[in-house]
């Protein structure tokens, strides 16, 4: 059975008492600098690292008992806060003082937004696209070259980076250079649908036209998204093509599909536009955070979402007993990267604080970090440990099985944790898990390599395409004008029209008095 | 010296910072956004593409509709209530009044996702009826700023009047027609006004109700999610000209009353 069961409740207060915490703690701090002032001014050296993440996105600690770690290799608790847990940790290793203003964005969007206005970050935390999009706009400090020095023990991000996903970093390139030079990553995953076994078929879940399925008639939620319910729509349209044996045999299968997914062709745009008006006819609604909840008190039987809020639905949904299960589209899946990227216009050329910024990315990547970072927010990292068994170990206490349990698979992780180098270690990264878990939240964590394999990044579209989709995004979202009832018009009209002449009576008589 | 500082005049110095700082800059930064295009020039293309996209005109009156039924539903609801609670003898009726206040008490969202419990019970699923939803659940949120105004107008209402009313041979219901109604109405202008303008923009309460077709408040964000600010401010200003006229349109009537109330 599946150890990992978190409340929602429990973590909310949690949350609250640590922010708490946190507020506390900068206040104290001033006090914590004058007393060393006092001592001598050479350690009084202090770094502010203005740091902006995704809501929810770290461990905020607060633990309770139950929920401790019990790996084979030590106990893992979220204490305290883990920005507060870095500032301490960075002072014990560099003898420099740093204080983390820590806060929170929505959404790509609204970060770009608040850069745009003005805000000055040291170190945010945006998904590949907008990373894409700050470095074609010259935005980012390149990473420094002692960050990749495997020498250096706390450099745990480049000496734990797991080798599938530092190839992804390093392969692909903006205007030449590859985002590795920017961005180190945090969280990655895949989208697909969350469903309920008992109302939908797993084959129906596994296409993207099920959004569409007049079967599950206004019972699916969808993202409220225009990025990710285009690359939806493109996977429906070519749905076709896509699945073909002719397709999927060509030799360059990936590229030709990427190429697809990324298709803003006018007649494609049309297309989508003319399917996602079918969606919202269909689908039970557009939702912007209630996908989750709805899912677990069995409002919808279905939800298009991202696999850690798949993994974290499908945790809570397990403590009603009321079993959920995950499939990735047979079209393709859309990969998505939540990476760090320091700013220019707030690290600069300070060195001091890139320092800080770079340490604080080696900090969450510390596989004891990482794993309580995975276990707060349900998303999965990036890091796959180097050297260090321990986030293995982490998947295999989560989601391998009990002694004696008889229906089990083997569910083999090699391309994430060994990569493709080292042949005869392969086998030590498979996981023997209940058979169930093979589609529920071992696949959302740790998709198959086979789902990888059709799994295809969205491109950051440049003005003119982001233009023509959010023009077709509002058509199908608004209600156009044309679509008016004659009645409507008619009724709307009467009521101007009583209202003109009561109005204009009043008036008259007030004015003849 | 000390006269000098607390003049009354002074009183008012953080009120007109407050409005210069958080109203009329933001105001200017609008303005300049509506009328200039991505390259900084004047253009008055955001203005004119307003009002020639069949979708944005659309979701005006998408809004307008939602936020007209919602009006005529409160008010419906709300009159009958407040005229028999400030016309009653009762003794309780200050409970019953801080009855139908008290859900205000309560964390918008949390009422909203209460109704949305409720709503799903009755209609098995809220994805069929989105518009009669939305019109519910901002009924069911605003439906107090209506009934407070209209009851303390009632409530203020001479009762002398309506004796006379009586005196000089008028029945029930003329005298409530002739009288009482009319003398009611600037309560019932400024419920109006307090329902209507938030309900042209409350998006929230689609969102949460699971409604997908967007009112101007969306609109609006969806515009600045897509980098487009110019459009997004656009659309914000017009909305802004909206209230505007239509508080003007109030005022008049407004005006038009107690006019009428003092010749009475």
């Amino acid at each position: 059975m599946i150890k990992k069961l978190r409340g929602v409740f429990s973590s909310g207060g949690a949350a609250l008492i640590t922010s708490g915490m946190i507020g506390m703690c900068v206040c104290g701090m001033p006090v914590n600098a004058y007393a060393s002032d006092a001592v001598g001014k050479e350690e009084e050296q202090s770094v502010t690292l203005r740091i902006s993440n995704w809501e929810e996105y770290i461990d905020l600690g607060g633990w309770d008992e139950e929920d401790v770690i019990d790996l084979d290799s030590g106990d893992i608790i979220g204490e305290r806060s883990m920005i507060q847990d870095f500032e301490e940790w960075y002072y014990e290793n560099y003898g420099i003082r740093v204080k983390v203003e820590y806060s929170t964005f929505g959404t790509n969007e609204d970060l770009y937004n608040m850069l745009t206005l003005g805000d000055t970050y040291d170190l945010v935390c945006p998904s590949e696209y907008m990373i894409m999009k700050l470095m074609t706009e010259d935005q980012l400090v390149p990473l420094s070259e002692d960050f990749f020095d495997t020498a250096d023990e706390n450099n745990y991000y480049i000496n734990g980076v797991s080798p599938y996903i530092r190839s992804v970093f390093e392969n692909n390139e903006i205007q030449g250079r590859p985002w590795s030079d920017y961005a180190a990553g945090y969280m990655w995953g895949i989208t697909g649908i969350v469903y309920n076994p008992a109302l939908v078929e797993e084959k129906d879940a596994s296409s993207w036209r099920i959004l569409n399925d007049p079967a599950y008639h206004r019972q699916i939620t969808i993202k409220d998204n225009v990025r990710d319910s285009y690359f939806a729509a493109v996977g429906a349209i070519k749905s076709e093509l896509l699945t073909s044996e002719e397709f999927l045999k060509s030799p360059d299968y990936q590229e030709r599909l990427e190429n697809e997914m990324n298709d803003t062709s006018k007649e494609t745009i049309d297309r989508v536009q003319e399917y996602l008006q079918d969606v919202k006819d269909n689908a039970y609604s557009f939702e912007t955070d209630s996908g989750k909840a709805d899912m677990v008190t069995g409002k919808v039987a279905a939800n298009y979402q991202w696999s850690g809020d798949a993994v974290y639905t499908m945790d809570q949904a397990d403590e009603d007993d009321f079993p959920l299960a995950f499939a990735v589209p047979q079209e393709s899946t859309n990969i998505y990267f939540d990476g760090w990227v320091m700013l220019k216009n707030g690290v600069g050329e300070d060195t001091a604080k890139q320092h800080a910024a770079e340490a604080f990315m080696n900090f969450t990547s510390r596989a004891d970090n990482v794993i309580r970072n995975m276990y707060y927010i349900g998303y999965t990292s990036v890091i796959s440990g180097g050297g260090d068994m321990r986030i293995f170990e982490y998947a295999d206490w989560c989601y391998g099985a009990e002694e004696g349990e008889e229906d089990v698979s083997e569910y083999d992780l090699g391309y994430f944790f060994a990569g493709n180098d080292a042949e005869e270690e392969k086998d030590r990264y498979v996981i023997t898990a209940p058979s169930d878990q093979v589609y529920r939240q071992l696949f959302a964590q740790y998709p198959s390599q086979e789902a990888i394999l059709r799994s295809a990044l969205m491109v950051c579209f440049d003005d003119e395409q982001n233009q023509a989709i959010n023009q077709m995004w509002i058509n199908v979202r608004c209600y156009n004008i044309h679509d008016i009832p004659v009645w409507v018009w008619g009724a709307a009209g009467a009521a101007a029209a009583l209202l003109a002449v009561f109005g204009g009576r009043k008036l008259l008589k007030a004015a003849g008095r | 010296m000390y006269r000098h500082l607390f003049s009354r005049k002074n009183l008012g110095i953080p009120y007109v910072l407050f409005l210069a700082l958080f109203v009329m800059a933001p105001l200017f930064v609008l303005f300049y956004y509506a009328f200039t295009n991505g390259e900084g020039e004047f253009t008055v293309l955001n203005l004119t593409g307003f009002f020639t996209d069949p979708n944005t005109l659309g979701t005006l009156c998408y809004s307008f509709g939602i936020a007209s039924v919602t009006t005529a539903v409160c008010l419906l609801m709300a009159y009958p209530v407040a005229y028999v609670l400030a016309t009653s003898k009762l003794r309780s009726k200050s409970v019953i009044l801080m009855l139908f206040v008290m859900p205000m008490w309560i964390n918008f969202s949390l009422r909203i996702t209460a109704l949305k419990e409720i709503l799903t019970w009755i209609e098995g699923s809220l994805a069929y009826h989105p518009f009669l939803n939305t019109v519910l659940g901002m009924s069911y949120d605003f439906l107090p700023f209506m009934i407070l105004p209209i009851y303390t107008t009632i409530s203020k209402l001479d009762d002398a009047l309506l004796e006379a009313a009586r005196d000089l041979g008028a029945g029930n219901i003329q005298a409530f027609l002739k009288v009482t109604l009319p003398l009611s109405m600037p309560g019932i202008v400024s419920g109006v006004s307090m329902v209507f303008l938030p309900a042209m923009t409350n998006y929230v309460v689609l969102d949460m109700l699971y409604n997908s077709t967007y009112i101007m408040g969306s609109l609006i964000g969806s515009y600045f999610a897509a980098y487009n600010w110019h459009g997004g401010s656009m659309i914000a200003l017009i909305l802004l000209g909206i209230v505007c006229l239509f508080t003007l349109f109030t005022r008049g009537i407004e005006e038009e009353n107690t006019r009428g109330g003092m010749l009475l």
